[in-house]
């Protein structure tokens, strides 16, 4: 877009013309009789890659697999069943992010419920949940909450300004997880062939570089933890590159502008006080993974609102046709899944990875169909 | 993706993705949801699998902004359009303004000159009188200024809570120009994209004044009338103009695909030739949305042969408002029906209608 000073910032790392110099790095770099497949983690980096349209300016022997990083592709049907269930309770307001609206539950979604009368309203961040919950005390507000680490930290914020502010007509169904869980269920699957990691930036900047350590340790594969601009992703690739050819394999930071080695010491904290790690999560396609979710602490206990609500539990498998579990694991590209953009499409989704804008399938329906296509004059 | 197989059963798949969208949609939701009104994907269903079909005339089924009848050797154009802004008074204008230029606009890009506007309003029992009287007010401005006369009007009053403050809708005529027969069937491949000025105000100023954000920014809706851009494209362009869409809900990307798919052509935009103010960028990027898809209430999306495009984008530029006038892309054939984008990064994307409801109630 054509944009000045308010933008400057964002403009250089999305120079063109850097751009080519980086693609051209990385044709040298690559051994053109090798087969690289780099997985990014996080759905931010897939949604950049098919914004951008970064897959062009890569040599054909590199692909990139998307990774289980997309917060609202691997919440289970269950899940949203249950927050349903509470939603369509009287006196309830339910309220959680846009994309989350639109996941298909066993029977119906969070924007279907709506219609037929449940009061649930999308908001921007949990303390726009709680500031409705003080501005309606007579109602009860449900924060639907998800997200990696990344998010994690201020609903536990908001969590503390609600009690500290006693409102108790507020609470959360927490449906936050955790990053390292499912990347090494992924590692230890059989059908996975991967060469190195893009690392996940955003969730970086809370849980620092440190946690990815055993992917090159135990695994042998390179990580580099990466920003969320074309520049970024490339200048990523190139490094992963360049650890391959020169027999290298540990974690290297490129978003260094933002991810500290540590990570936030003060976010990891009020995680700590807030939530614990549940015994196990179902992840959507993934199946069951120990300890890789957060629930709220008994300290909390009164701001759970599964404690509050009684909900129906039930684990609901997914549809059969559905292969969101193998596009989450990268063994399948989106459009190799059996009902991709025919049964499955943005309107009307089966599988989470084609509802939010950073799943692989609807990123790729969105963006990435036809991106290599000739135009004819 | 390396060997040639994979590419062709990509590529396989691709194409029967493409004959599914093509098809007409049918209406097959068990209930209207909040997408239904988006101006995405859902409203599409509901226009060409419910309303269309039922109404069978040739005018509606072009799917333009309004549709023409011919009274006594002269073509009339007429449309209508209904207002549920939220909320009413926002920076930059106001519903009733809305209510008038989006209804003259409506008129306007199809080539006709506005000249009567009906007033329907239907009120929530408790508006103030002030208000009301500050909306009729503005009605009366806009309407002075965009030179139509509001000849009839109907005045309901409903419950409280049974309406959200003010719903406003007008239904206007116009003089159909001879000097161009504009219509989406009228695009070729060859013919230059314009649009009238940078885009992405008016969603950005609304979403801004509900106050969800906490962000501010001084973006001002763009509402205004278009017909003096239109004739200033009429004068210059002649039959040289093909086609004008105002960019209202769902923004200049929607505009696109659907006259993709009803010329049955491809359109390639440059990303980086796509004026948008510096301050609807920031705000879009904070908010993660992209201006292409926010809606707008002062621009329009004109289609010009390529040997008119340059006196099409001058006479723009002389018109007030449109300083920013730019070409941002071309019309190609293959494959017909899809926008793609070449990105200011130098890849490129396909950009579709969105499927969800990125913002209601923006007009």
């Amino acid at each position: 877009m054509s944009s000045a000073a308010g933008l400057k910032f964002v403009d250089e790392f999305r120079d063109a013309e850097l751009g080519h110099v980086l693609s051209g790095e990385i044709a040298a770099t690559v051994d053109p009789d090798r087969h690289y497949k780099l997985m990014e983690v996080c759905g931010g980096h897939t949604h950049s890659i098919y914004r951008y349209g970064i897959d062009d300016l890569l040599p054909e022997n590199v692909e990139l697999v998307h990774g289980p990083g997309c917060p609202v592709c691997v919440i289970p049907m269950g899940r949203v069943d249950d927050g349903i269930a509470i939603a369509r309770r009287e006196g309830v307001i339910f309220t959680c992010f846009g994309d989350m609206m639109r996941v298909p539950g066993s029977e119906q979604s969070l924007l279907e419920a709506k219609a037929e009368g449940a009061d649930v309203r999308m908001v921007y961040s949990p303390l726009d949940a709680l500031r409705l919950a003080k501005a309606n005390p007579d109602r009860e507000v449900v924060f639907f909450a998800i997200g990696f680490e990344t998010t994690a930290p201020s609903t536990a914020l908001t969590l503390i300004r609600a009690r500290v502010e006693g409102v108790n007509n507020f609470s959360c169904m927490c449906n936050h997880v955790t990053i390292v869980p499912p990347l090494r269920a992924l590692l230890d699957s059989p059908d996975l062939r991967l060469d190195g990691f893009i690392g996940p930036g955003h969730v970086s900047t809370v849980v620092g570089a440190r946690p990815f350590e055993f992917i090159p340790a135990d695994y042998g594969k390179p990580v580099v933890i990466s920003g969320f601009e074309p520049l970024d992703v490339l200048q990523t690739v190139l490094m992963v590159l360049r650890q391959l050819r020169d027999g290298r394999c540990e974690v290297e930071n490129q978003y260094t502008r933002v991810v500290p080695y540590e990570g936030n010491l003060r976010a990891l904290e009020v995680m700590s006080q807030v939530f614990e790690l549940r015994p196990h999560f179902e992840w959507r396609g993934l199946g069951f993974i120990s300890q890789s979710a957060l629930r709220l602490s008994d300290a909390f206990a009164e701001f759970d609102a599964e404690r509050r609500h009684e909900v129906p539990g039930v684990r609901v498998a997914d549809p059969k046709a559905c292969q969101c579990g193998e596009v989450l694991k990268g063994v399948i590209k989106p459009w190799e899944c059996k009902v991709f953009g025919t049964a499955c499409t943005p309107e009307h989704a089966i599988g989470t990875c084609m509802v939010s804008p950073e799943g692989a399938c609807a990123a790729y329906y969105n963006y990435g169909r036809f991106a290599s296509e000739k135009v004819v004059a | 993706m390396a060997d040639v197989t994979v590419g062709d059963r990509e590529h396989r798949i691709l194409e029967i993705i493409e004959t599914t969208r093509a098809k007409r949609p049918r209406f097959k939701d068990s209930q209207v949801t909040m997408a239904h009104g988006a101006g995405g994907k859902s409203t599409q269903t509901l226009i060409e699998g419910l309303f269309a079909p039922a109404f069978d005339s040739a005018a509606l089924a072009e799917l333009g902004d309004a549709g023409a009848v011919e009274v006594d050797g002269t073509r009339i154009a007429m449309t209508t359009d209904s207002f549920v802004v939220r909320p009413i008074r926002f920076p930059g204008g106001s519903i009733g303004e809305l209510a008038v230029n989006g209804t003259v606009n409506d008129l306007a890009v199809s080539g006709a000159r506005p000249v009567a506007l009906s007033l329907s309003l239907i009120l929530e029992e408790g508006l103030g009188a002030a208000e009301l009287e500050a909306e009729v007010e503005a009605i009366a401005a806009a309407a002075r200024t965009a030179e139509v006369e509001i000849v009839a009007g109907d005045t309901k009053v409903v419950e409280r809570g049974h309406a959200d403050r003010m719903y406003v809708c007008t239904t206007g005529i116009g003089i159909v120009d001879g000097r161009a027969a504009t219509a989406p069937t009228a695009i070729r491949p060859g013919d230059r994209i314009l649009v009238s000025g940078e885009v992405g105000a008016h969603g950005t100023a609304i979403m801004l004044a509900r106050g969800e954000f906490e962000l501010d920014a001084d973006i001002e809706s763009d509402t205004r009338s278009l017909w003096p851009v239109c004739e200033a494209l009429l004068a210059a362009a002649g039959h040289g103009l093909r086609c004008m869409r105002d960019a209202t809900r769902g923004g200049v990307a929607t505009v696109l695909n659907e006259l993709a798919r009803a010329s049955q052509v491809t359109m390639v935009i440059r990303e980086s030739e796509v004026p948008v103010a510096p301050a609807v960028a920031g705000a879009a990027e904070m908010l993660g949305i992209d201006p292409m898809y926010v809606a707008n209430e002062g621009q329009l999306v004109a289609f010009v042969a390529p040997d008119h495009a340059e006196a099409a984008l001058e006479a723009m530029r002389g018109v007030d408002g449109c300083s920013r006038a730019a070409e941002i892309g071309e019309v190609k054939t293959e494959p017909p029906g899809m926008v793609l984008v070449d990105t200011a990064f130098g890849g490129r994307r396909v950009m579709d209608l969105l499927a969800g409801d990125p913002l209601p109630r923006i007009c």
